[in-house]
């Protein structure tokens, strides 16, 4: 009776294809780019505002660059849900080290921090990196830079996010002058000397360019400029020596105001 | 006599036999390689008739934006193709299959006008590209949209790489479809003047160019009429990039060298008097290469005299 109970052995049998895993993908890549370059006695970080997803525009304005304490700004890259938690977080653990040291955290030690929470998460990571630039406590101007499970590196620029490539090399060229001989009998080129004016104009170049032949990069940009104490803000207000269309603001201190100055630029990008 | 070898397999029909080899190699490398597409808005739009008082026509147009990944190859290519001088092709997907799609197309348009004595249709046309197309399976990769006018009034398609295709009043086609449609489905009115045809379809791509990454750059549009073509090559540049806020010359001798030889490259030469090929065959203008003013002059590089 039981001949016909079970279908033929040759169809339970068969070889189908692989069994298909269905699996969801927490991470997705937002485009952007972001950079930053150190001089002597500042700090400029700078990245556009078009978040994207695919060949759509989530938005044309969207922050990647945040400002941290009076000294530190902060700025994110890659996935932006996870970039904006990473900073809210990194902002309430700065809040926490006030309350309990009675002063703000110092750059080095915050660089350190964010190494620390990000590879506290290893094996289920924040999908961004991160630069960050600021004013070290003995007044020069720094970029530290990292990679999303907390390795890190001081460094006097870096460009990161989808227009890594294109900006980075142009940076080498004209920060660290690399590929670039001095003329005979002359001083050799020291990296991180560089005037602000000079400064801002390879960051504005940098975008321009990322934005005509990256799809990813555009709409708008945001350069954040970190002043040592004392320092004259004589070259980043006056009208005449910024390029056209920049617009200046400065950012009120954050904390006790304890003389670093923090400023904001904005210009517009392409659309397209 | 020649013996029929009617036992042996006969050599027609789909070789698949690639398709392990390029599984294979899938395994190895990341993935199957993948040709370069272009992501693209491209529509057309049939206008005129009814009251509007203009004769019927086609307008068509497309965004000049070429990439590969996310990064942009080509600020401004042509995306609009000739087929015959009052049919022409936008496309989407491959850049080389619509390239040379189109190009194919075009060739035996022409044979086929010269052999039936009278200018071929766009039903043709699209004949052709749809049989063309299917016979690859969609391999070539060629999504188009195809418009002219004939003896049988103004005809506006879109063909699919698989080899479907659609005959409608508006159509857009690429990844910026979605974007040019919606401006479509909000605007388009049957029998409109030519002027307001062309205004709809710049919006159409414009919209492309500003919400669709893979569109950018400038507005192309062709307009066909039973009288011929205009072509309006970057009708709308809203695009154009800017001033450098530094200027990025070199220094003469910023390149480190090791060493420097200098040779002349003509060891001998001997000046021969001819006829026929080698003589001045007159009615050909001798253009000078450009110098100074040539590519790279306007990046500020100097070419020594």
């Amino acid at each position: 009776m039981a001949l016909y109970s079970q279908p033929p052995m040759s169809y339970t049998q068969e070889p189908t294809t692989a069994p298909v895993e269905h699996r969801f993908n927490p991470y997705s890549d937002n485009g952007g780019s972001i950079l930053a370059i150190a001089g002597k006695d500042f700090s400029v970080i700078a990245g556009d505002t078009r978040q994207s997803e695919g060949y759509s525009i989530q938005t044309r304005y969207a922050r990647k660059v945040w400002q941290l304490n009076d000294k530190a700004v902060l700025a994110t890259n890659g996935f932006a849900a996870d970039g904006t938690n990473f900073v809210k977080r990194v902002k309430q653990r700065l809040e926490w080290y006030e309350h309990a040291h009675h002063k703000p955290m110092g750059l080095k030690s915050i660089a350190r921090m964010i190494q620390t929470m990000l590879y506290g998460k290893r094996f289920f990571p924040y999908y961004v990196y991160n630069i960050l630039g600021g004013i070290e406590e003995d007044g020069t101007g720094a970029v530290y830079s990292f990679d999303p499970v907390g390795s890190y590196e001081r460094e006097a620029c870096r460009g990161a996010g989808a227009a890594q490539s294109l900006i980075q090399p142009f940076l080498d060229n004209q920060i660290y002058f690399k590929n670039q001989q001095p003329e005979a009998g002359s001083e050799k080129f020291v990296p991180g000397n560089l005037p602000l004016s000079t400064v801002l104009s390879l960051v504005v170049d940098s975008f321009t360019s990322a934005t005509e032949r990256h799809i990813e990069v555009g709409d708008g940009l945001e350069i954040y400029v970190v002043m040592q104490k004392g320092r004259s803000a004589d070259d980043l207000l006056d009208e005449k020596k910024l390029a056209p269309g920049l617009k200046v603001e400065e950012l009120g201190a954050l904390g006790e105001g304890e003389g670093e100055r923090t400023f904001l630029v904005r210009q517009s990008l392409k659309r397209d | 006599m020649v013996a029929a070898k009617s036992v042996e397999a006969p050599n027609i029909g789909f070789d698949f036999s690639n398709y392990a080899r390029n599984q294979f190699f899938g395994e190895r490398l990341q993935g199957i390689p993948k040709a370069t597409s272009t992501g693209t808005t491209i529509v057309g739009v049939i206008f005129g008739g009814g009251d509007s008082g203009e004769e019927y026509g086609v307008c068509l147009g497309a965004d000049t934006r070429a990439t590969g990944g996310p990064i942009v190859a080509d600020k401004n290519c042509e995306k609009i193709h000739y087929l015959t001088p009052q049919i022409r092709c936008c496309g989407a997907g491959t850049a080389a299959d619509t390239e040379f799609v189109t190009n194919l197309i075009s060739s035996n348009l022409e044979l086929h006008a010269l052999s039936q004595g009278r200018p071929a249709r766009v039903v043709t046309a699209m004949t052709m590209l749809k049989q063309y197309l299917f016979r690859y399976q969609g391999q070539v990769g060629a999504h188009l949209v195809l418009g002219g006018v004939d003896v049988t009034g103004p005809q506006l398609f879109t063909v699919h790489a698989h080899g479907s295709t659609d005959k409608l009043p508006y159509v857009t086609m690429g990844s910026g479809s979605l974007a040019a449609m919606a401006v479509f489905e909000s605007s388009f009115r049957e029998n409109m003047k030519r002027e307001e045809a062309i205004a709809l379809v710049a919006r159409a791509i414009r919209s492309g160019i500003f919400n669709d990454l893979g569109s950018g750059s400038n507005v192309d549009v062709a307009v066909i009429t039973k009288n011929g073509t205009e072509n309006m090559r970057n009708y709308e540049m809203p695009n154009e990039r800017g001033i450098k806020s530094r200027n990025y010359k070199f220094r003469r001798g910023t390149t480190a060298w090791t060493k420097e030889a200098v040779r002349s490259l003509i060891v001998s030469e001997e000046i021969k008097s001819t006829t026929g090929a080698g003589k001045d065959q007159g009615g050909v203008e001798v253009v000078p290469v450009p110098t100074g003013a040539g590519a790279g002059g306007e990046e500020g590089m100097e070419i020594d005299t």
